[in-house]
């Protein structure tokens, strides 16, 4: 992204103050990409590649965009994000416990007995978490409802849907967005994790969107004019300046992601939509995270 | 017991969203393209806010009933009972029962009620789906007073509840003063001969039934399951104790149904021999309603020579 007004002082100043919150926000995804790793690692089990996905979008959303109060998770106020692609579940976790949901020490009961943190989110089991998915397709119908309620009960709550390429598969995904065209609720907004990668393979020979924008428009969405990079924490930083603006609902931002991001023979690769993180994977993936970590915190 | 001109019970489910409207105001109503058939539609025109007809999309209207329901919102979700419960079963289960929502379901058109459309259109074992279901209350009403009632319970209650609706006038069995209680058997006769399990429509069949049978000197203790569940253990083993012969009577498969959830109790806690009338795991057909109950085998004179039946076949 390029700002075009840097003739005006205050929007540098500006600008510089985004870079280095970009820049921070870069950093925490990364870490917690290690994270992450780690607890799939530790337990055998988890989806990395599209945890690693939606790492930036995550970060902004709970360190920057929403207004949440991690102390009071029932806050009637706040906003609230629907995690659609619910397998993201161990990059969420890792997000909240951060954020201050819930201790940190308690992510490595990721998906083992008795642990709050199922393989996939449970609104009533861990706080912080607005609604369980894991079934594909469900999030933007539960984001909708979300949104119509804030609207009849006079509320200004935003409502986030983050939407994987295995949602988009999902015919409810198509009737959620039909609907929502028809009730155009404020603050209503799509963000699609748009890695082109889906657990047998690649999208587009498993089932092809394209081409997404257009049809996301068909539909009478308001779409993001730019398709941002999903894994730079600034474009996306951007892309929530574009939503904030808006006047038109329901407004769809999409992101050209990486599945699998982070790690050079993750990425993009369908096997690592959910492979076990064994030993040997561990140790030569686990200095790529933390290389890049170092280059990023430098840069700081 | 009355007896009034039947009263079909989505019309008394339509005047009851209208009247409870104000009771509830956090209450909101979705259909599915269907909301004159509902009867949904009286409603979205007095209270058009609180009201969403989302189409034909099933799932969607579930899941946003869930998100609303989140929020505080009481949501009624409204539509044919087969397209509710089939069409919408994962949204049901993953996203209003695993949550344990407040939503209320009301299934329309149920049972062969639906009867001229064909088995595509008939519901016959959305009770099976909907009782599986943790969380979930399911619930029978065998006459529009005890729908009414019902629809104002599970508006108070802390997590989702199928109401299961016929589409065609059923007679009006029980005044406003014998309130609906949820889990609670009403008991309509009291018998020492044989124990008869009813819910829904075949009701008014089973108390015809039983009188006739009562003049060949059988005694049933006639028992009104409208709660499916959570179903009134203790009443059913009491009378099962004292009977020793069950008959269950349903519109609806015997695979999984109230036949089946009394046999569940009965053979942990009352063991007792059993037969169940309801249709015998097959599809149905086309017809007029009546004559459709009578082919698949739900009717009084079924009621009456199934009971036969079973008290020749078990002597106490």
């Amino acid at each position: 992204m390029v700002a075009d007004n840097h003739h005006d002082p205050l929007a540098v100043l500006e600008e510089k103050d985004r870079a280095k919150k970009a820049a921070l926000l870069q950093c925490l995804a990364q870490e917690f990409r290690l994270t992450v790793l780690d607890i799939l690692h530790q337990t055998g089990t988890g989806h990395w590649g599209g945890a690693a996905s939606a790492a930036e979008l995550l970060v902004a959303l709970y360190f920057d965009a929403m207004n949440i109060r991690p102390a009071e998770p029932a806050w009637p106020e706040r906003d609230r994000l629907v995690v659609s692609k619910g397998h993201a579940s161990c990059m969420l976790y890792t997000v909240l416990a951060h954020r201050g949901y819930f201790p940190p020490s308690e992510l490595n009961t990721f998906r083992q007995i008795d642990s709050r943190l199922q393989g996939h989110p449970c609104m009533n089991k861990t706080p912080g978490v607005e609604m369980s998915t894991g079934s594909l397709g469900h999030g933007t119908s539960v984001a909708l409802g979300m949104a119509l309620a804030a609207r009849l009960s006079e509320k200004t709550f935003w409502t986030y849907v983050l939407i994987g390429d295995g949602d988009l598969n999902e015919g409810q995904t198509w009737e959620a967005i039909m609907a929502a065209a028809k009730y155009k609720p404020e603050r209503l907004v799509a963000l699609i994790d748009y890695n082109k990668v889906q657990l047998d393979g690649p999208s587009d020979q498993i089932m092809p969107m394209d081409p997404l924008p257009e049809k996301l428009r068909a539909f009478n969405w308001n779409v993001a004019p730019t398709v941002y990079d999903g894994n730079s924490a600034a474009e996306v930083l951007a892309s929530f300046a574009w939503v904030k603006d808006q006047p038109q609902w329901p407004a769809a931002v999409i992101y050209r992601t990486r599945k699998g991001r982070g790690v050079s023979f993750m990425e993009n690769n369908a096997q690592w939509h959910g492979g076990v993180v064994n030993d040997a994977t561990y140790a030569k993936a686990r200095p790529e995270l933390l290389a890049t970590l170092r280059t990023l915190e430098a840069n700081l | 017991m009355t007896t009034t001109a039947p009263i079909a019970m989505r019309d008394a489910f339509g005047e009851a969203l209208l009247a409870l409207a104000t009771e509830f105001p956090e209450m909101v109503v979705l259909d599915a393209d269907v909301s004159t058939s509902t009867r949904t539609a009286a409603f979205g025109q007095r209270h058009a806010h609180r009201f969403f007809n989302v189409g034909v999309a099933e799932a969607n209207m579930v899941d946003m009933a869930a998100g609303m329901a989140t929020c505080g919102l009481r949501p009624v979700v409204n539509t044919f009972a087969l397209f509710l419960t089939l069409k919408a079963a994962d949204q049901v289960r993953n996203i209003v029962c695993y949550n344990n929502l407040p939503v209320v379901f009301a299934g329309s058109y149920a049972g062969l009620s639906d009867s001229y459309d064909g088995a595509s259109h008939q519901s016959i074992l959305d009770v099976a789906l909907m009782r599986a279901m943790p969380n979930m209350a399911v619930v029978v009403p065998a006459d529009s007073v005890e729908l009414r009632q019902a629809l104002e319970l599970t508006l108070r209650r802390n997590g989702p509840t199928y109401l299961r609706l016929c589409r065609n006038p059923t007679p009006v069995l029980f005044a406003e003063a014998e309130p609906f209680v949820l889990g609670k058997i009403r008991k309509l006769r009291d018998g020492a001969d044989l124990t008869i399990a009813v819910c829904g429509v075949p009701t008014s069949m089973a108390i015809e039934a039983s009188a006739r049978l009562a003049t060949s000197g059988i005694a049933v203790d006639l028992l009104e399951v409208s709660t499916i569940k959570p179903i009134d253990r203790a009443a059913l083993a009491a009378s099962a104790r004292k009977t020793r012969r069950v008959l269950t009577v349903e519109e609806h498969t015997v695979c999984g149904g109230l036949g089946s959830a009394v046999a569940e109790v009965l053979a942990q806690h009352a063991p007792a021999a059993m037969q169940m009338i309801g249709i015998q795991d097959v599809f149905t057909e086309s017809g007029d309603y009546a004559a459709l109950l009578k082919k698949y085998g739900i009717s009084t004179d079924h009621i009456e020579a199934g009971a036969r039946q079973l008290v020749a076949a078990h002597p106490q």
